[in-house]
């Protein structure tokens, strides 16, 4: 029981990894049956559905940010591992908002790409107003992000 | 999962939407000088695969197209058979009038169709009529005795084309599918009207249209027939009770103004499908666009051959898709 806190803490790391990773790769793998249905027609619009297609992936780096964080400040990757279990309860709320926030947004992102992919396969020149559908639901996965960042690096700072 | 299921085929449908002939194509064809220069247009837009196709097979081509792609898009054509059962049941009829007749008749059948033609015709000309499916082997074998015992084709059709009916409602009902069921519904809807008119301009009795009409959710059938016993006036009157009251004023004008009136509805149905992007439903719409498209085209291209006045095809001339 003395390694719990550590224990708490990593599963943190993993689940905001996990979690965000699986709705990048649901958002990024929907997007991308549509785009190759548009360019098995129009194979000249593959770089704009392919940029749409893309979208869905960031969650995955913002889970993989978070773990790294959260590794390097639990001393897994280095330093001082001994935490508390009050501490690595901290960790893994800190990890949840991204994990949780990840998973959805990244599936809904893919959804709203895959409309936005339509939109391109008949108006190519409304790109633009394609792109900001999909990014709208990107402010949702940022705020996580923040959040989970800023709850990571200051619990470090805690007399628990 | 299965949400995602059509998310390829429909990103690939909206592509094709492009390529579907808009209100100003129909135009650029209403302005062309003759025949062979409709046909040379609809060549250059990419129709037919030769360029030297007649217009029945320039049509026929088109349609055989559709099919392809579907067949393409989606693993089991199965869920589109909706709209194949007519012609089905139109080689059902080809059949029972080709072994009645007992001379063979070339090009009478539909290639597309959930079965194959020859296991239609074998059926009946064996008077095995267990080879068909489910739906059809009891109309069949009603609509063969009528034909050969009486020689009544026109009964034999109302037989069949009764059971086609029913079996598309039913059929559609089964699947689930939103744009399917409303589909069945509004060709039911339209087969009832039709009979009725037809019926009561015929002078038709109370039997024939029990016989000849199929239920369905937003028609009463009964006060439809009652209607169609009395006069025309009553059928409209009925209808303006209705959600088809629209359809009063073409039904007025003519059939083939109600025809159209019926097509264009399925249009109008279909429209919001165009930005739907995850449902079977956008590729159904594409089918039922195609047809729209190949019958006007088929209109217009019959107009120009027997050089009937421009507005005589163009109040013909269909709502386009797109």
């Amino acid at each position: 029981m003395d390694n719990l806190g550590i224990v708490l803490a990593a599963l943190g790391a993993a689940f905001a990894a996990l979690m965000a990773g699986m709705g990048s790769s649901n958002g990024v793998g929907t997007a991308g049956m549509a785009a190759a249905g548009v360019t098995t027609e129009d194979p000249s619009k593959f770089a704009k559905v392919l940029i749409l297609q893309a979208l869905p992936g960031t969650q995955g780096i913002y889970g993989l940010l978070i773990a790294f964080i959260t590794l390097s400040q639990i001393g897994i990757l280095g330093g001082d591992s001994n935490i508390s279990v009050a501490k690595g309860c901290l960790y893994l709320a800190a990890c949840l908002p991204m994990g949780l926030v990840g998973y959805f947004s990244g599936k809904h992102q893919g959804r709203a790409s895959v409309a936005s992919i339509g939109i391109v396969a008949k108006r190519p020149e409304q790109f633009g107003k394609a792109m900001v559908f999909p990014a709208m639901v990107e402010t949702y996965a940022i705020l996580a992000l923040l959040v989970s960042i800023l709850m990571i690096t200051s619990i470090g700072g805690l007399n628990i | 999962m299965a949400d995602d299921q059509f998310v390829y085929a429909v990103a690939r449908i909206r592509a094709k939407e492009l390529t579907l002939l808009d209100n100003a194509f129909f135009d650029q064809l209403m302005a062309a000088k003759s025949y062979k220069e409709c046909l040379q247009l609809l060549s250059d837009k990419g129709w037919g695969r030769t360029g030297e196709e007649s217009a029945e097979e320039l049509l026929s081509v088109e349609r055989e197209k559709t099919w392809d792609l579907m067949g393409e898009l989606v693993s089991d054509l199965s869920i589109f058979n909706t709209f194949l059962y007519d012609n089905d049941f139109h080689n059902l009829k080809a059949a029972i009038k080709q072994v009645y007749v007992g001379e063979e008749v070339p090009n009478i059948y539909i290639s597309r169709g959930t079965i194959q033609p020859e296991i239609i015709y074998n059926g009946v000309k064996q008077h095995d009529f267990s080879l068909l499916p489910e739906h059809m082997k009891a109309c069949a074998e009603e609509a063969y005795q009528v034909q050969l015992h009486t020689g009544d084709s026109q009964l034999c059709d109302v037989i069949i084309d009764r059971a086609t009916l029913e079996t598309i409602y039913a059929k559609a009902k089964e699947t689930g599918n939103e744009l399917l069921i409303k589909y069945a519904e509004l060709k039911v809807v339209a087969a009832d009207i039709m009979i009725a008119i037809r019926g009561n301009r015929t002078g038709k009795g109370k039997e024939f249209f029990a016989r000849a009409m199929v239920d369905c959710a937003s028609l009463d059938k009964n006060r439809l027939i009652e209607a169609a016993l009395t006069d025309e006036e009553a059928i409209y009157d009925y209808l303006s009770t209705t959600i088809y009251a629209d359809a009063v004023l073409s039904m007025k004008e003519s059939s083939a103004a109600f025809e159209k009136w019926c097509d264009n509805l399925i249009i109008k149905n279909i429209k919001p499908l165009k930005y739907d992007s995850f449902s079977m439903s956008p590729l159904a719409a594409f089918i039922l666009a195609r047809e729209n498209e190949i019958k006007s085209v088929r209109i217009l291209l019959s107009g120009k051959l027997n050089n009937l006045p421009d507005e005589f095809i163009r109040e013909r001339l269909r709502e386009m898709y797109v």
